[in-house]
């Protein structure tokens, strides 16, 4: 009987290790990416990677303890993701989820993190209702948005004459939402969107897609979607000539392991937006070849994010003497974001974390000077004309 | 035609056609493969994924082009598919379709998993051979050579695959062998080997698959995987181990994805799978399968 006391005693007590243990660790911070399927290059172990870099650069430690990092792939399902998410906030203590690519999929987390009153910082995801209708108090958004895409490449297509437009679009929230976005630019502009196609997604064989949008009336066709989508469908339009049909082909959202994979034959010529380019200057090369010697492929402005969203969370939990949710949250607000991806990054109530963005054109063969040298910076967009304007967001915390 | 332009419709019916040319291929190989023995090949999407891959490491790292990889690609996955037969298909041959089902998913999860710790995602460029480059007008669309040549060589290979089952003595005793095997064996036919052969046969058409594939998508480790569903979709609806059935249905399977993307785009990927539940309510044992399966 005695024994059985003793028992009991051990097992309550290991029992309640799951919160007294947690004591142990000062933050724990969850990247939860895409590591086996399209977005796997673009975000995937690389985001891992940037956040293990963040860890060691801020030193490892913060308020006195050891800070935690743990990785999951939500093989780029959204019920896989909010799995995750709950699992982590409710029985693992994660304090902050980082990364999530997938619009769905972050939309689906924002909620699970709102609900749960835990923080999420996004890279990888597009969609500018994260810090639109849905924006949370618990919520950032750091390196791009559909939004931004829009305004860099959308805007300087429309201002080279091109007003009539057919999208091509991943039939998710992603898609639509950059969809719509671009299309605001369009109509302001006096445009007009002739049609669309929307592609299951993932899809292999956009040539059908293609030749629809080539029986069209438009001046561009706009491909409003990502990774592997985007890779294919710029191959097969030069298979099928598409430059023939007198009309232009804009990737509304292209990362560099994508241009990386097609090479510059077939991407040459390519205008898009990024948010971070490892060439830019001293500091981003620096950091971009420490992260090349870990995983042998130059950072996307994804994995770039990434580091600089948890540097800078680490940073706050620092300064605020916590790691309480809210408390942690403003005091990402009030300082200033200075590192080599945002030079001049604030990140607003909103949510949104504006930093100047890149529009550049992927270079020719001819132009570059070795492996990684793709981009030519055409002009550089403040961050106050980059991203969408609080006020038109829709953001319920933002009186208007 | 519910007031598409003649030229677009006619232009969808061909690149139909083409996408369901591989499926042909694929089918073919699984058809084969499951009528002789009776296991559920699913890691046909992994073999023809390699079959793009060596296509790539050949050129890459051996600088052998695109006419060396036609040929010497099928055989190198095909010595891959003869370790997988006699090292582990072998023993599962009498039991329960599950246990194929499970070893073979698992292998195709393993090979996957390889290459994409070693290749990653976004895949590797493969161009079209020198020779296939260009296209020409059909005036109702530019139909890219190098297309016309999948088309032309999947046909050629599934023909081929039909006059040697139906047509050859080796054809022969292997319908022989699959309708009754201990007879065959009687007759003094090596069964084991013909079953041995039969799976390397599958698995070559596979790999032929994945070399014709190469310039066309980026060479990458998740191009199975996009590909398998569909072709299992190809399988049933043809009716189990039914040769003629797979490709023909192959190719009906193609072409209604071509009118799905011209009439309502965000159903392609799901419009075979609706045939499928159709015809399996309709016809069980498929649209060209006998009644016993």
């Amino acid at each position: 009987m005695r024994n059985l006391k003793w028992h009991l005693t051990l097992i309550a007590l290991l029992l309640s290790c799951g919160a007294a243990c947690a004591q142990g660790i000062a933050v724990k911070i969850g990247v939860m990416n895409d590591q086996s399927s399209i977005y796997a290059d673009l975000s995937g172990l690389g985001g891992v990677e940037a956040a293990r870099m963040a860890i060691e650069d801020f030193g490892g430690k913060v308020l006195g303890q050891p800070i935690q990092l743990i990785s999951a792939d939500m093989q780029n399902k959204a019920d896989v993701a909010a799995n995750i998410a709950n699992k982590w906030y409710d029985n693992e203590n994660v304090d902050v989820i980082v990364d999530v690519p997938n619009s769905a999929a972050a939309l689906a987390i924002q909620e699970i993190a709102r609900q749960k009153k835990k923080l999420v910082l996004f890279s990888t995801a597009a969609t500018s209702e994260l810090t639109g209708n849905k924006c949370s108090p618990y919520g950032a958004h750091w390196t791009y948005d559909t939004y931004a895409l829009a305004a860099g490449t959308a805007r300087a297509l429309i201002q080279s004459g091109a007003l009539k437009w057919y999208f091509i679009t991943a039939d998710y929230a992603f898609g639509h939402q950059l969809q719509s976005d671009t299309t605001k630019f369009i109509k302001a502009a006096g445009g007009t969107v002739v049609g669309s196609a929307l592609a299951p997604f993932p899809t292999q064989d956009f040539s059908s897609f293609l030749l629809s949008a080539e029986g069209s009336s438009a001046d561009v066709v706009a491909l409003a979607n990502a990774g592997g989508d985007t890779i294919n469908a710029i191959k097969q339009a030069r298979e099928f000539n598409f430059n023939k049909s007198g009309k232009r082909l804009a990737a509304l959202l292209m990362f560099i392991s994508d241009v990386h994979s097609l090479g510059l034959k077939a991407a040459q010529g390519t205008i898009l937006t990024t948010g971070f380019y490892w060439n830019l200057n001293d500091a981003t090369r620096a950091w971009s070849k420490r992260f090349y010697a870990r995983r042998h492929a130059m950072p996307t402005m994804t994995q770039a994010g990434v580091y600089s969203a948890v540097l800078h969370y680490l940073q706050a939990v620092k300064a605020s003497g916590t790691k309480e949710p809210l408390t942690v949250m403003k005091k990402m607000r009030e300082m200033p974001i200075h590192d080599f991806f945002a030079a001049n990054g604030r990140l607003r109530p909103d949510g949104r974390m504006v930093h100047d963005m890149y529009l550049v054109q992927v270079k020719s063969p001819a132009e570059s000077k070795g492996p990684w040298d793709y981009y030519k910076i055409l002009h550089t967009i403040p961050a106050d004309q980059a991203f969408r304007p609080m006020k038109d967001g829709g953001c319920p915390l933002v009186s208007h | 035609m519910f007031g598409i332009p003649l030229p677009i419709l006619l232009g969808q019916l061909m690149l139909g056609l083409i996408n369901g040319a591989f499926y042909a291929t694929m089918s073919l190989g699984l058809a084969l493969i499951f009528g002789v023995l009776n296991i559920i090949n699913f890691a046909h999407g992994a073999l023809y994924m390699m079959g793009g891959f060596f296509a790539w490491i050949l050129l890459q790292y051996f600088g052998l082009g695109y006419w060396y990889a036609l040929i010497l690609v099928p055989i190198i996955v095909g010595i891959i598919g003869l370790v997988i037969e006699r090292l582990l298909l072998r023993h599962l041959y009498n039991l329960d379709h599950v246990y194929g089902l499970l070893l073979t998913f698992a292998l195709s999860l393993v090979i996957e998993g390889v290459f994409r710790q070693n290749f990653g995602v976004s895949g590797q460029p493969y161009d079209i051979p020198t020779a296939l480059r260009g296209g020409f007008d059909l005036g109702f669309m530019f139909l890219p050579t190098y297309r016309a040549w999948v088309l032309a060589a999947s046909v050629g290979i599934c023909l081929f695959t039909w006059v040697v089952v139906e047509w050859t003595r080796l054809g022969s005793y292997l319908r022989a062998a699959t309708e009754n095997p201990a007879l065959a064996r009687a007759f003094g036919i090596r069964v084991p080997s013909l079953i041995t052969m039969t799976y390397v046969g599958g698995v070559m058409l596979a790999a032929f698959a994945g070399v014709l594939a190469a310039p066309i998508y980026q060479v990458s480790s998740i191009m199975g995987s996009n590909i398998i569903p569909v072709v299992f979709a190809v399988v049933v609806i043809g009716g189990l181990g039914s040769i003629f059935g797979a490709v023909a249905t192959g190719f009906l399977v193609g072409l209604l994805e071509g009118l799905t993307k011209l009439i309502y785009p965000p159903a392609t990927n799901t419009a075979v799978f609706i045939l499928m539940v159709v015809i399996l309510l309709l016809r069980p044992q498929g649209l060209f399968g006998k009644r016993n399966y």
